[in-house]
C-alpha cells in the first residue's frame, strides 16, 4: 500500500470516528444511588447503566443529594445520626454533618449554601450552613418530620410531617413557620414546580397528592390514582418530581410498582409506568431526559425515558436501594 | 384460479437439466401461493377466527394473569414487562402453529377432494411442489401475525420499530417449521375427521408446553418434568426466536434448533409424499374419493 493511499485511508478512518463519536448518545451521567439495607452506595453509569462502583458508607443510608458544582455527595445515615460527605473524584468520605438524630430527607437550597434536614425522632427541622459545617438552627415542625421541598427562589421551605399530616411552610430567611395545610395521611414528599406557584405533597397511606397553591396556601387539587387489578391499600406515592418546563410530573407508587405520570397543568393521569418493586424515591438527569427510580424490594433502579414515558432499562444494585441523585454534569 | 388453469399458461422457454427452467418453476410457484390467496382471502372467517383466537388470549387471558407476572428480568428484555408484553411473542407463535396445522388440515381435505392428485401429477419435482405450497402457507401465516402485531400495538405491547422488520426472519424460520411438521402429519392423516386427534395431541400439547404463556424458569420452579418437557419441544425455540427477534437480538441457539427441526420436518413430509417410498403409496389414497 503506498503511502499517500495509507494517508488517505487514514483520514477516513478519523474522519468516520468523529461522526460515530457525534452520533453517540448524549452525555453520560453518574447516578448515585444509597442502599439503605446493605449500607453502600451504588455509582452507576447513566449511559453504559452498569454499577461502575459501590462505596461502603455509614449505617442505613436514605435521604441524598449532591452540591451544585458536583464535587460532594450529600448522605444521611440515618442510623449513625449524620450525613456523611462524600468526594465524587475520589468516592471517599470526606466529612461529615452535624445533623441531629435520626436524619432521613433532606434539601439543598437553591444557593447551594444551606442544607435542611427533618429529624425524624425530635420533630426538628435542622438547618445546616455547609461553609462553616454548623447547625444554625432548628424549627420545631409535626411529629415525624420527613418530606423537604425548597421553592426554586429559596424563599419558602416545605416540611411534611408524617404523624400530623401537615405541609408545614416555613420562612428561609426568619427560619419560622409561617402557614401549616392538612393533607392526606402520612405525607412523605414535598416537591416545588420550577415556577414556585405551587409544591406536591404525596401521602403515602392516603394514596393522594395534594397540589398546594404557595400564595394561598391552600391545597387545589387532589390528584388520585387508580391502577386496573390493584388495590387502593398497594398506591402509596412517595417520591414526586417536576419536569423543569412544569409539564409533566412523576409520582412514584411504592408497593404498586409503578410510577404514574401525571399532565403537572390538568392533574390528570396520562399513565402508569411498570418498574421494579417497591418504587421509592425518583430523580431526573440533567438533561431531564430520563428520570430513574429506586425499587427497594427488587434492589433496581429503572431509567424511564421521559419523551416516550417507557422503561427503557432496570440496573441491579445494591440491597432495598432508597434515594438517587445524579451528578449535574 | 385453480391450479389447473396456472399450469395451462406454463410458458415454454429453454429448459435446465430437471427439464424445466427457472420462469416455469417460478409460474408453478406463483399458481400455488395464488391458490392459497384466493383461498385465504375467500374465507375471512378464517381470517377472523385466526386473529380472534390469540386477541382473546391478550384481552382475556392476559389481563387476569397480569399481576402473577413481571418479577423478574429476563432476556431479552431489559427491564420489567406487563405480562401481555409477555405472553405477546408466544401468540405470534400461537398463530403460526394454529396456521400450520391449518395447511394441514387443508392438505388432507385437499387429498379427500381430489385436489391432491391434481398438484400431484404436475409435472414438477414432488418436493418442489410441497415446498411452494409450504411457502403459500407460511405467507397466509405471516400476514395474520403481523395483523395481529398491529392490535397489540393499540393494546400497549410496543416493541421497538425495528423489531418488527427482525421478527419476519424469524416468524418465516418458525412457520416454516411448524408448516412442514403439519405436512409430515398431513401424510399420516387418513381422514379429515381425525384433524382433532391433531389438535388434542400436537397443537395444544406443544403451545401449553413451551415459554409462550410463562418463562421457562418459572415452569422449572414449579415442575422440573414439564420443564424437560419444554426443553425438549422445538415449538419452545421457535417462541424464544420470535422473542427476541422482536427486541432485535438474535437467539443463536434457538435459531440453529429451529432450522435444524425445519430441516428434519421437511425432508420428513417430502419423503413421506414420495410416491416411490412414501407412507402415501403405501396407503394409495392420493386420489381422495376418485
Amino acid at each position: 500500500m503506498g503511502e499517500s493511499q495509507m494517508l488517505r485511508r487514514l483520514t477516513y478512518l478519523s474522519a468516520g470516528l468523529a461522526v460515530a463519536s457525534m452520533a453517540s448518545p448524549a452525555s453520560a451521567y453518574m447516578v448515585y444511588v444509597s442502599n439503605e439495607k446493605d449500607n453502600t452506595l451504588s455509582v452507576v453509569d447513566s449511559n453504559t447503566k452498569e454499577v461502575v462502583r459501590t462505596i461502603d458508607v455509614g449505617q442505613r443510608p436514605r435521604g441524598i443529594t449532591i452540591s451544585h458544582d458536583g464535587r460532594f455527595i450529600y448522605l444521611c445515615a440515618s442510623d449513625d445520626d449524620t450525613i456523611e460527605i462524600i468526594e465524587t473524584a475520589t468516592y471517599e468520605i470526606v466529612g461529615s454533618l452535624p445533623s441531629g438524630p435520626d436524619p432521613e430527607l433532606f434539601v439543598l437550597s437553591p444557593d447551594g449554601k444551606t442544607l435542611y434536614v427533618a429529624n425524624e425522632d425530635d420533630n426538628l427541622v435542622t438547618v445546616i450552613d455547609l461553609d462553616r459545617k454548623r447547625v444554625v438552627a432548628e424549627v420545631p415542625v409535626g411529629v415525624e418530620p420527613e418530606g423537604m421541598g425548597i421553592s426554586p427562589d429559596g424563599k419558602t421551605l416545605v416540611n411534611t410531617s408524617e404523624t400530623t399530616n401537615m405541609a408545614h411552610f416555613i420562612d428561609t430567611e426568619t427560619n419560622e413557620i409561617t402557614g401549616n395545610v392538612l393533607v392526606d395521611a402520612r405525607p412523605r414528599f414535598a416537591e416545588f414546580k420550577a415556577d414556585n406557584s405551587e409544591v406536591w405533597v404525596s401521602s403515602e397511606i392516603g394514596g393522594t397528592v395534594s397540589v398546594i397553591d404557595n400564595a394561598s396556601r391552600e391545597v387545589k387539587h387532589r390528584i388520585t390514582f387508580e391502577i386496573p387489578g390493584l388495590r387502593s391499600e398497594s398506591i402509596q406515592p412517595v417520591g414526586v418530581r417536576i419536569t423543569a418546563d412544569g409539564t409533566k410530573a412523576y409520582v412514584a407508587l411504592g408497593p404498586a410498582n409503578r410510577v404514574a405520570v401525571v399532565d403537572a397543568k390538568t392533574y390528570e393521569v396520562e399513565k402508569y409506568v411498570l418498574v421494579g418493586q417497591r418504587v421509592w424515591q425518583l430523580a431526573f438527569t440533567p438533561d431531564q431526559k430520563t428520570i430513574i427510580s429506586t425499587n427497594g424490594v427488587s434492589n433496581d433502579i429503572t431509567f424511564i425515558d421521559v419523551a416516550t414515558d417507557e422503561a427503557i432499562q432496570s440496573v441491579t444494585v445494591g440491597s432495598l436501594p432508597w434515594g438517587v441523585v445524579v451528578h449535574p454534569n | 384460479m385453480t391450479l389447473q388453469s396456472a399450469t395451462h399458461r406454463i410458458p415454454a422457454g429453454p429448459t435446465t437439466g430437471g427439464g424445466f427452467s427457472a420462469r416455469q418453476y417460478l409460474v408453478c410457484l406463483k399458481g400455488i401461493l395464488v391458490r392459497e390467496g384466493l383461498r385465504f382471502l375467500n374465507q375471512r372467517e378464517r381470517f377472523v377466527s385466526s386473529l380472534v383466537r390469540p386477541l382473546l388470549w391478550l384481552f382475556v387471558f392476559a389481563a387476569g394473569f397480569r399481576q402473577v407476572l413481571g418479577v423478574s428480568i429476563i432476556p431479552p428484555y431489559k427491564t420489567y414487562v406487563l405480562y401481555e408484553v409477555y405472553i405477546t411473542p408466544g401468540l405470534c407463535g400461537m398463530i403460526l402453529l394454529f396456521s400450520g396445522m391449518q395447511s394441514s388440515l387443508s392438505m388432507v381435505y385437499d387429498r379427500e377432494m381430489g385436489n391432491m392428485r391434481t398438484l400431484l401429477v404436475s409435472p414438477f419435482p414432488r418436493w418442489f411442489l410441497l415446498v411452494s405450497k409450504l411457502l403459500a402457507g407460511v405467507t397466509v401465516s405471516i400476514m395474520q401475525v403481523y395483523a395481529f402485531l398491529a392490535v397489540a400495538w393499540f393494546w400497549g405491547v410496543r416493541p421497538p420499530w425495528t423489531g418488527y422488520l427482525l421478527v419476519l426472519p424469524a416468524l418465516f424460520l418458525s412457520g416454516m417449521m411448524l408448516c412442514s411438521l403439519g405436512m409430515l402429519l398431513s401424510s399420516m392423516i387418513k381422514q379429515l375427521e381425525n384433524f382433532a386427534g391433531i389438535m388434542n395431541f400436537v397443537i395444544f400439547p406443544m403451545y401449553f408446553a413451551s415459554p409462550a404463556l410463562y418463562p421457562l424458569w418459572r415452569i422449572q420452579e414449579s415442575s422440573p418434568l414439564l420443564h424437560k418437557i419444554c426443553v425438549a419441544n422445538p415449538f419452545t425455540y421457535a417462541v424464544e426466536l420470535i422473542r427476541f427477534a422482536l427486541y432485535g437480538q438474535i437467539d443463536w441457539g434457538s435459531l440453529l434448533i429451529v432450522v435444524a427441526f425445519t430441516a428434519l420436518f421437511l425432508g420428513g413430509a417430502i419423503l413421506a409424499y414420495d410416491p416411490s417410498n412414501g407412507l402415501l403409496s403405501r396407503r394409495q389414497d392420493t386420489g381422495g374419493n376418485a
